[in-house]
């Protein structure tokens, strides 16, 4: 095979050229719908400050429909692409399978999100990121997510394809590095994901062209669903994978045990795709028997997962610290991290923020009858902001700072920038999911242009607390876009005029990994060899136990006060 | 690698998992057995259940029983604030404690009137796209979808007037969507 390699002289990770090529057209084009994303952020904020209401209702709704699409699907599958070439083809050390494919991949993801986007801003199709039928978007809306999401599908063969040619050509030895072991679960659970959405999306797609007459309101809900919330599930891996690769590169963390964290990741592949089902539990068309089962078991077991993660990442980074020397007190491991250090700060941050605010509202959201306090209010918005935004872009954002030297053989501009960024984004942005779950629980809708009500029959007045959580909302929106803006400048800023370095030497055949280098720490398999006691670790897992178990019964009072249902 | 020093790796699947991992696991495993025994307590015990009672319908079978049941039983009409032609009906629920409320673009119709204390058998749908049932300020959310008659079981605890904002995006007069339920 005509295959180019370098290897990366200051972390010692091994690009195929190729490879390389594709990870770095992928991200860019994730940063650029980011962008757009950032665009249409702010102007939604604004809109639903209540002190500014910037935008009339059609564009309202129309801003937020793209809102939705390319931040969680252009922005974070772009993204996701360049994350499964690296886990697969970097990591691996290894040439990228059939990398034409991988520029079909790329390209029909590209011409794709553009179909789409045209479509929203011709007008004719504020539908929302759901399109909840029998509501109609014009056909090229919806052919534009097929034709996205057939690429991301041959992105993942192509994923599949380099794990393949790793094996067949003996690039590793013994298992799969966890970091690429868990970008799999997340490509297998994005097989799935992109089945059930061929599955919706099809039919509404031949629907809005006039050749099927009629699609259930309630079927669709529930097959969407399984598009809607299992590609956040591939987030959800993917980011969990990048904490641990960002463990491994900064400490040199290997896991507490191969096995436990092994055993989660693949309860995300049996257990979440199946959560879907609890957008549906307030909705008439299912049993509360199903609801039951499919939150309990299907979504519980996944809980758990996330539950072990939130464990054995931070485990891992601690038992790292102790070896080193940081072993005074609970937390001077935590304390002597470097805090300056963005890959890191991003990493801890997203960890923190997905496991206190995105998980603990998840799960209570996700409570059979708790579920009707919260249903589509905006409660909703404020608990996907902690989970995809404060978990998987913070965590996106904090490889790209690795990324860019190494991937883009550029050094980071701004360095103090680049410092306090994660912070601004991450605790804004935390602080803004916070104050959108207390509108919420207060009754606040979700998707809605004005909340006093102009030109309804009847008059309603949202308590005053819930205009004092919409402005917070306005102030912290605001704080976190501008955190957003500032990843944007100097990532792009830096891949335009940063000072060029050195790409590394080139191969035309793999060479061995060299010892005690980041791309070491990231390929290795093995757990930690004599268990290290980790008990800062366990201290902070006691404390989200016990926030979680007085925010779940606090909500179990609140349903009791609300009237009868029966 | 020196001979004489054992083999680095050890097989990750034979590495023993250490007791505080198993630990977390285990309180873990036993919190989600709770928050589902919790789920099911509360449907033997809890007052807050939604029903399960559901028929397949059509928009104009929904809107028929709908009209007929606010033809036999309003008690009185009101003004709308937004158009002042338009008389809106006060309807009670009929002998049997039942009524209807149809969700379309973009208004809840009928206004009802309860007692309190009372349980009434609310039947809901749509007449057209997906709407969102939003009690307030009592904060109950449910969803209402076209082709489903949903037949909720409801007890208001306490008088008042109380608001049904509409919380499922509807189109661009979704804001306007308010409905009204008087609890005597």
């Amino acid at each position: 095979m005509a295959t180019t390699y370098r290897t990366c002289p200051r972390t010692g990770l091994q690009f195929d050229l190729d490879a390389d090529k594709l990870m770095r057209w992928n991200a860019v084009a994730g940063v650029l719908w980011l962008l757009v994303g950032g665009i249409t952020a702010l102007l939604v904020i604004l809109t639903r400050w209540p002190a500014i209401k910037l935008l009339p209702a059609d564009q309202f709704y129309l801003i937020l429909t793209a809102h939705g699409i390319d931040m969680l699907i252009l922005w974070i599958i772009f993204f996701e692409m360049a994350v499964l070439y690296f886990a697969s083809s970097t990591l691996l050390r290894c040439r990228i399978a059939t990398p034409w494919l991988g520029w079909v991949q790329f390209w029909l993801m590209v011409v794709g999100g553009i179909m789409t986007n045209v479509a929203i801003f011709q007008g004719g199709s504020s539908v929302m990121f759901t399109s909840y039928v029998p509501m109609q978007a014009a056909p090229h809306f919806y052919l534009g997510i097929i034709l996205f999401a057939v690429g991301a599908l041959i992105g993942c063969g192509v994923f599949f394809g380099t794990l393949v040619v790793a094996k067949r050509e003996k690039t590793y030895t013994g298992s799969l590095p966890l970091v690429t072991f868990g970008a799999m679960t997340a490509a297998i659970i994005a097989v799935f994901t992109i089945a059930s959405g061929a599955a919706i999306l099809i039919p509404t797609f031949l629907w809005s062209m006039g050749w099927i007459k009629e699609i259930d309101a309630q079927l669709y809900r529930m097959v969407w669903w399984a598009l809607g919330h299992s590609s956040q599930q591939i987030n959800v891996a993917a980011h969990v994978s990048i904490w641990y690769l960002i463990a491994a590169v900064a400490f040199g963390a290997k896991p507490l045990s191969e096995k436990v964290s092994r055993f989660a990741f693949l309860l995300y592949i049996l257990f979440l795709q199946l959560a879907s089902a609890h957008h549906l539990l307030s909705d008439p068309g299912m049993s509360a028997e199903w609801k039951v089962l499919n939150t309990s078991y299907f979504m519980y077991f996944a809980v758990l997962a996330s539950m072990i993660h939130g464990f054995t990442v931070p485990g891992a980074v601690e038992a790292a610290q102790r070896k080193k020397g940081y072993t005074n007190g609970l937390f001077e491991w935590l304390r002597k991290a470097p805090w300056g250090n963005p890959v890191f700060s991003g990493m801890f941050i997203s960890l923190v923020g997905f496991g206190f605010l995105g998980g603990i509202s998840g799960v209570v959201l996700g409570t059979e009858q708790i579920n009707m306090l919260m249903h589509n209010t905006f409660y909703v918005p404020g608990h996907f902001h902690t989970t995809v935004v404060v978990g998987t872009t913070l965590a996106f954002m904090s490889i790209t700072y690795l990324l860019v030297p190494a991937l883009f053989r550029r050094e980071m501009m701004f360095p103090k920038l680049c410092q306090i960024q994660p912070y601004l984004y991450g605790i804004s942005m935390s602080v803004l999911g916070l104050v959108m779950m207390g509108a919420g629980t207060l009754g606040v809708s979700r998707r809605h242009w004005d909340m006093a009500f102009s030109g309804a029959p009847f008059q309603y007045e949202w308590p005053g607390a819930a205009y004092l959580m919409m402005g917070l909302t306005g102030v912290f929106g605001v704080i976190a876009v501008i955190g957003g803006g500032l990843w944007i400048f100097v990532v792009v800023w830096s891949l335009l005029f940063g000072k060029k370095l050195d790409g590394g030497a080139t191969h035309d055949k793999p060479v061995p990994i060299p010892d005690q280098s980041a791309a070491a720490s990231a390929s290795h398999t093995g757990s930690e060899e004599e268990h290290t006691s980790v008990p800062g670790t366990v201290v902070l897992a006691i404390t989200l136990l016990v926030c979680f178990v007085l925010y779940y019964f606090v909500n179990w009072k609140y349903l009791s006060e609300v009237w009868g249902l029966s | 690698m020196s001979a004489i020093l054992p083999p680095s790796e050890r097989l990750w699947w034979k590495t023993p998992i250490s007791g505080q991992e198993w630990a977390w696991i285990g309180i873990a495993f036993v919190w989600a057995m709770v928050m589902f025994v919790m789920m099911v307590y509360w449907h033997i015990n809890g007052k807050q259940n939604l029903s399960n009672e559901v028929y397949k319908t059509t928009t104009e079978m929904f809107q028929a029983k709908t009209d007929a049941f606010v033809k036999e039983n309003t008690i009185r009409t009101e003004d709308s604030l937004a158009n002042p032609d338009l008389k809106m009906p006060v309807v009670k629920p009929n002998d049997k404690g039942e009524a209807f409320l149809l969700g379309r673009l973009w208004s809840w119709y009928p206004i009802l009137e309860l007692e309190a204390g009372k349980t009434y058998k609310i039947h809901l749908s749509s007449v057209d796209y997906n709407h969102g049932f939003s009690l307030q300020p009592t904060n109950i959310n449910i969803q209402v979808i076209p082709g489903y008659e949903h037949v909720v079981k409801m007890t208001p605890t306490k008088a008042g007037t109380y608001a049904i904002v509409c919380n499922e995006y509807c189109g661009i007069g979704h804001h306007t969507m308010l409905g009204r339920i008087y609890v005597k």
